[in-house]
Order: C-alpha cells, then sequence, then structure tokens
C-alpha cells in the first residue's frame, strides 16, 4: 500500500509541474512537449486507479493522436510568440477575472466534498468495480447497448469533425498532375508505342 | 485492485531501467569521447550553403489534415476495441449498433474520397 | 527491516532481473540482427558483407558502437539542445518498454496486463514522438523534412494497424496477449485471417521507417532525414530503437497471427509421426517463439534488398485509398460472421 501511495505521489507530482511548466515556459513546442508528459503521467493516475482501459486510451487518443497534432500546430505553424506576447498585459483583468471565477468554483467543489454529507458514501461509490475479463469488457458490455443513443451521437459528432475539417482546409490546386494507375495498367502497346520505318539517310 | 497493480509494477520498473539506460548511454558518450566542438562544425548541414532562411517555416496544410482525419479514424479503433472483446456478451443488438455506427463514419469516408481530400498531390 | 527485505527487496529483485533478462538479451539481438541484416542484404546482392571484425564478421556491431562512442558528440548550434537529447532517448526508451508484456513462453511474461494489446498498440504510437522531437529539434532543413514525412505516414498507417488488431481481438475475445497465444492452439490466425495479416505485415514495414517506405530516411534525397544531424551514441541510440522496434513489430506478428510459443509440429497434420509429442514437449515454446520472430526479421530484410522505394503520393494512397477501407471492411466482415455462425468466444 506505501507503494501504491509513493507511486501516487511520484505520478501526481510530475503531472502536477508538468501541468505548471505547459503554462509557464517560453517556448510553445515545450509547452506541447510538458503537456504530453501531463498526458502521461494522468494515464499512470488512471492505471493506479485500476482504469486500465482509460489509462490505454489516453495514451492511444490523447498522446497518440491529439498531441501529435498540436505538436505539428505548434511546431510548424511558426507563429512569432514575442509578437502575441506583447498584447499580454491588456487582456490581464478579463484573465484574472475568469481565473478567479474558476477556483471559486473549485473551491465550492472541494469545500462540498469535504465538508457535505456522509464522506463513507463517497468513499464507497470511488471504488472501482471488478468484473471479470477486466474493465474494458465492462465498458463494452453497456456501451454498445443501454447506451446505444450516446453512442450513435459519438458518431455523429466524429461525421462532423471529419466534414468540418475538410471544409476548412482542403484546398484543391488546379493543374496538378495526379497518376492514374488503372489508366497506367491499361495501357495498351498499340497507344503507346508507335513504330516508324525510316529510310537511311533521310531523318524523321 | 491490487494484484492488478502489480502487473503494471514491472512496467514501472522497465521504464525506470530504460530511462537509466538511454541516460547513460548519451552521458557516457560525452564523457568518453574527445569534445571539441567549433563554429563551423556546429552549423546545420545543408549542400555547403549556410541555410537561407529559418527551418520551421509554414508548410502544407495538407499535413494537418492528415493529422486530424488520424484523430477521427483513431477514435474510431478505440471505440472498436471494447466491442470486439464484448460481441459474445452484448450480441446481435450491439452488433448491428456497431454497424450503424460505422456505417456513419463511412458516409465521411465516402465524402472524403469524393472531395479529394485523400489525394496527395 | 526483515519485513522490509521480504515484502519490498526481493521482489523488486526479482522483477529487476526479468527486465534485465529482457533488456540484456534485446541489446545483444539488436547488435545481431543488424550484422544478419547487412548479411542478408549482402547475400541478395551477391556481395559477402562485413566479414573482417571478428570471425565471419561476427562482431562488426561491436566494433560500430565502439566507434561511435569515441565519436564526438556533436550539438548543432541552432538547435534546441533538451529536445535534442530527449528525442533519441525516447526512441530507445518506447522501442524497450514494449517488450515488457510479450508473451515469450506459456506464463514467462514479465507483465501480463489484462489489456496487453492496448498497450502494444498505445506504445508503438507514441514511436513518432521521437522522430518528430529530433526532426523538430535539429533545426535543419533535413531533418525537418524527414520528421515531416514520417509523422504522416507512421500515423496513417496506425489506422489500418488498429483495425487489423480488432479483427484479432474478435476472434480472441480478450485484450491479454497470452490469451491471444492459447486462442490459436487450434489453427494460427494467418490461416483464417490471411488477407489482414498482408495489411498488417505491410503497415509495420511502414511503421518501423522499413524500405519499401523509408522515405523519412531517403538517403537520396534527404541525407538521413530526422536523423542528419546525430552523432556518436545519440546516433547509435537511433539504431538502436529502430532495429527494437523491428523486432518488436516481428514478435507482435508472431504474436498475434504466427501462434506465438506454440509449435508449428503440434497439429494433425504432424501428430501421427511417432515421437512428436516428446518432441513437443522437449522443445520449450520460447525456442519456437524466437525462431518465429527472426524469421520474419529476414523477411523484413528481404523486402528491404528486393523493393525499390515507394513514392509518397503512392504511399498515401495505399495507407488511405486500399489498407484503411480493407482493414475497416475486414472488421465487418469477420463481426459479421463469427456473430452469423454463432462462432464468437466468450458467448453468453
Amino acid at each position: 500500500m506505501i507503494l501504491h501511495a509513493l507511486t501516487f505521489y511520484l505520478f501526481a507530482a510530475i503531472a502536477v509541474a508538468a501541468g505548471f511548466m505547459v503554462i509557464s515556459s517560453r517556448n510553445p513546442v515545450h509547452s506541447v512537449l510538458y503537456l504530453i508528459l501531463a498526458f502521461f503521467t494522468s494515464a499512470a493516475l488512471f492505471v493506479l486507479m485500476a482504469a486500465e482501459f482509460l489509462a490505454m486510451i489516453m495514451l492511444i487518443v490523447y498522446i497518440g493522436a491529439v498531441a501529435v497534432l498540436f505538436l505539428f500546430v505548434v511546431m510548424m505553424l511558426d507563429i512569432n510568440f514575442v509578437e502575441l506576447r506583447k498584447g499580454f498585459l491588456q487582456y490581464l483583468p478579463i484573465g484574472a477575472l475568469i481565473g478567479v471565477i474558476l477556483a471559486i468554483e473549485l473551491i465550492f467543489i472541494v469545500g462540498t466534498w469535504t465538508f457535505g454529507g456522509d464522506t463513507t458514501l463517497v468513499a464507497a461509490t470511488a471504488q472501482p468495480m471488478v468484473i471479470e475479463g477486466g474493465n474494458t469488457e465492462a465498458i463494452g458490455r453497456v456501451l454498445y447497448t443501454d447506451y446505444v443513443y450516446a453512442f450513435q451521437a459519438a458518431g455523429i459528432i466524429l461525421l462532423v469533425a471529419m466534414i468540418g475539417a475538410i471544409v476548412l482546409t482542403h484546398r484543391s490546386r488546379p493543374g496538378v498532375k495526379k497518376q492514374n494507375i488503372t489508366e497506367q495498367v491499361h495501357r495498351s502497346p498499340t497507344e503507346a508505342v508507335e513504330l516508324r520505318d525510316i529510310p537511311p539517310g533521310q531523318g524523321i | 485492485m491490487e494484484e492488478l497493480l502489480l502487473e503494471y509494477l514491472p512496467i514501472l520498473i522497465f521504464l525506470g531501467v530504460a530511462i537509466v539506460l538511454a541516460v547513460l548511454f548519451v552521458v557516457g558518450a560525452l564523457l568518453v569521447a574527445k569534445q571539441n566542438p567549433d563554429s563551423e562544425k556546429l552549423s546545420p548541414y545543408e549542400c555547403g550553403f549556410e541555410p537561407f532562411e529559418d527551418t520551421r517555416g509554414q508548410f502544407d496544410v495538407r499535413f494537418y489534415l492528415v493529422a486530424i482525419l488520424f484523430i477521427i479514424f483513431d477514435l474510431e479503433v478505440a471505440f472498436l476495441f471494447p466491442w470486439a472483446v464484448s460481441l459474445g456478451t452484448i450480441g446481435l443488438f450491439g452488433f448491428w449498433s456497431m454497424v450503424v455506427f460505422l456505417g456513419v463514419l463511412t458516409v465521411g469516408f465516402i465524402y472524403e474520397w469524393k472531395k479529394g481530400a485523400l489525394e496527395w498531390e | 527491516m526483515a519485513d522490509f527485505i521480504d515484502v519490498y527487496l526481493i521482489p523488486f529483485l526479482w522483477i529487476l532481473g526479468g527486465v534485465l533478462a529482457i533488456v540484456v538479451p534485446l541489446l545483444l539481438a539488436v547488435a545481431y540482427v543488424i550484422y544478419f541484416d547487412r548479411k542478408i542484404w549482402a547475400a541478395i546482392h551477391l556481395r559477402r558483407g562485413p566479414n573482417v571484425v571478428g570471425p565471419w564478421g561476427l562482431l562488426q556491431s561491436f566494433a560500430d558502437g565502439l566507434k561511435l562512442l569515441l565519436k564526438e558528440t556533436v550539438v548543432p548550434s541552432g538547435a534546441n539542445k533538451g529536445v535534442f537529447f530527449i528525442a533519441p532517448m525516447l526512441m530507445f526508451i518506447v522501442a524497450a518498454v514494449a517488450w515488457a508484456v510479450i508473451p515469450f513462453d506459456e506464463g514467462l511474461v514479465l507483465a501480463d496486463l489484462n489489456v496487453g494489446v492496448l498497450y502494444l498498440f498505445a506504445i508503438s504510437s507514441l514511436g513518432v514522438y521521437g522522430i518528430i522531437m529530433s526532426g523538430w529539434a535539429s533545426n535543419s532543413r533535413y531533418a525537418f523534412l524527414g520528421a515531416l514525412r514520417s509523422a504522416a505516414q507512421m500515423v496513417s498507417y496506425e489506422v489500418s494497424i488498429g483495425f487489423v488488431i480488432v479483427t484479432v481481438l474478435l476472434c480472441v475475445g480478450s485484450l491479454n496477449l497470452s490469451d491471444v497465444v492459447m486462442a490459436q492452439e487450434s489453427a494460427w490466425f494467418f490461416i483464417p485471417l490471411f488477407p489482414v495479416f498482408v495489411i498488417f505485415f505491410i503497415s509495420a514495414l511502414a511503421e518501423t521507417n522499413r524500405p519499401p517506405f523509408d522515405l523519412p530516411e531517403a538517403e537520396a534525397e534527404l541525407v538521413a532525414g530526422y536523423q542528419v544531424e546525430y552523432s556518436s551514441l545519440t546516433f547509435a541510440l537511433f539504431w538502436l530503437g529502430e532495429y527494437a522496434s523491428v523486432l518488436l513489430m516481428c514478435a507482435m506478428t508472431t504474436t498475434l497471427f504466427f501462434g506465438g510459443w506454440l509449435s508449428p509440429f503440434d497439429n494433425f497434420v504432424f501428430n501421427w509421426i511417432p515421437g512428436m509429442d516428446a518432441f513437443n514437449e522437449f522443445v520449450p515454446g520460447v525456442i519456437w517463439f524466437l525462431l518465429k520472430t527472426f524469421f520474419f526479421f529476414f523477411i523484413f530484410s528481404w523486402v528491404k534488398a528486393s523493393v525499390p522505394r515507394y513514392r509518397y503520393d503512392q504511399l498515401m494512397r495505399l495507407g488511405w485509398k486500399v489498407f484503411l477501407p480493407v482493414s475497416l471492411a475486414a472488421v465487418i466482415i469477420v463481426a459479421g460472421f463469427l456473430v452469423g455462425f454463432d462462432m464468437l468466444p466468450n458467448a453468453a
């Protein structure tokens, strides 16, 4: 159990530190790299809660896919961040306001959790269910049947995202030569090659 | 639950060993070999010229499109994993539920194809 | 104190021993696999290959390693120092850590995760970071272009790998890698799932940037792609990582499609031969596992020696327009077949 606590504090500390570095590092690429570290440690924290499936999905989707896109964008967009930072102070009041609101909300949530109601009940619900075959199968048993509407809605959202991405980013350039493999393969020697008899000394 | 976590302990230790090894490799080489840098040696390699401009410029938006489409299909795969494992229990309804889901995304896929988003020019 | 030793120290040492029992042979295997790779190309090209250092050149890889160790570590002036050093380390760490869940024999697995397959898939999707980071950190045009190509390529083929893995899982009904192997006792999956096996193998080539998909390196146009600015052991780490992940892909192919540690002679074709049972008992599964893995490595280098490099648009076309729809259809077909004929594993 000590080991459990130690690993928890190790990963939690790294996660918090990485989260802090995300907002404080000057280079945006470093920010994204710290973000990836934060994702990774939170995947480890999921494992500590015995949520194996979520941890792996965190690795596959967040680190393996979403962060790759982030990295692409910040690495290759070449935004002048010094320029962006110039107007930083004029947004300070509004930023501070949002920060304060968020902080108050957090205090409310933490406050009710600590002082309100029966804490043993809260602790009891936090226990993960142990089902034979692990929680991947447990999710599979309910997601596609009991929660079928939510599942289909997720499909629709993905469709919208796909179409949106294409509408926003796709530009077809005119006058590009493309390889058409079927056409290539179906060319016959009669149309591709022309044989000519050249009389000697005359040329074509 | 404890047993489950114990299965992950070797991975944690493995990670530690791998990190130590990797650091040893890099630091070892720094310590063993003689370091004698000069400005010509340290300039980036580019066909004998000085680099004309900063490397990290803008580039084709197509790469972003590939990354976005990848996220969408990766999510699709993520939805498929629990389904594949539990198909025996959820039966025919679960099967058709997934077929509808994939059907919706296939519509998107056909749209991409027709729009030429999958072409690489 | 005695309690501490019994409860923590001894299990820790056991696990550490297990980890080293994987890492050290892995490093040795990589050294020899590089040697064999070169020997195989040489044989196919009617050359001799490395034959000077040690008998038949067997010590060539160690000589190369020693040479690299004694070289200066050059860090380009425009490079981003931290990221520049982390990238090759990451490459190696990711390739090594994935080996923790590979089952070498029945019960002989370091971490027998419930979600072993997902873990492998997740770790192999992290391989792209070493490449993107090195390309960006070097601040060199060639490295940058190589990283860009590589990232888009790996990402494209990962989707098909995911779908292919799902078809295998449909036949297994579990995400545990040992269960995947045990489910193949009657028939190895490459027989019923042959088309998806082909897709998996070709995608594995693309995922590890091996020829004919080695566009990120493309020595003719990008000199060596993302690793052009690396020298000394940071360069060696790229090699180690690359070959460790190639071997990992071979091990994954073995586990998912070729029955892992199962003996190829333990079936109705061979079982009538007297003494076959004793033979199967006698040869440990680990031998079969390693033989199969190295066989796939042989195919990897065979491919490398004999096929020309793809063009980038062809590569993207193959990934998105051929493999993706075919593997997606395969998922539905396999699932429909299993549901229709009531052959699903662990059915209610």
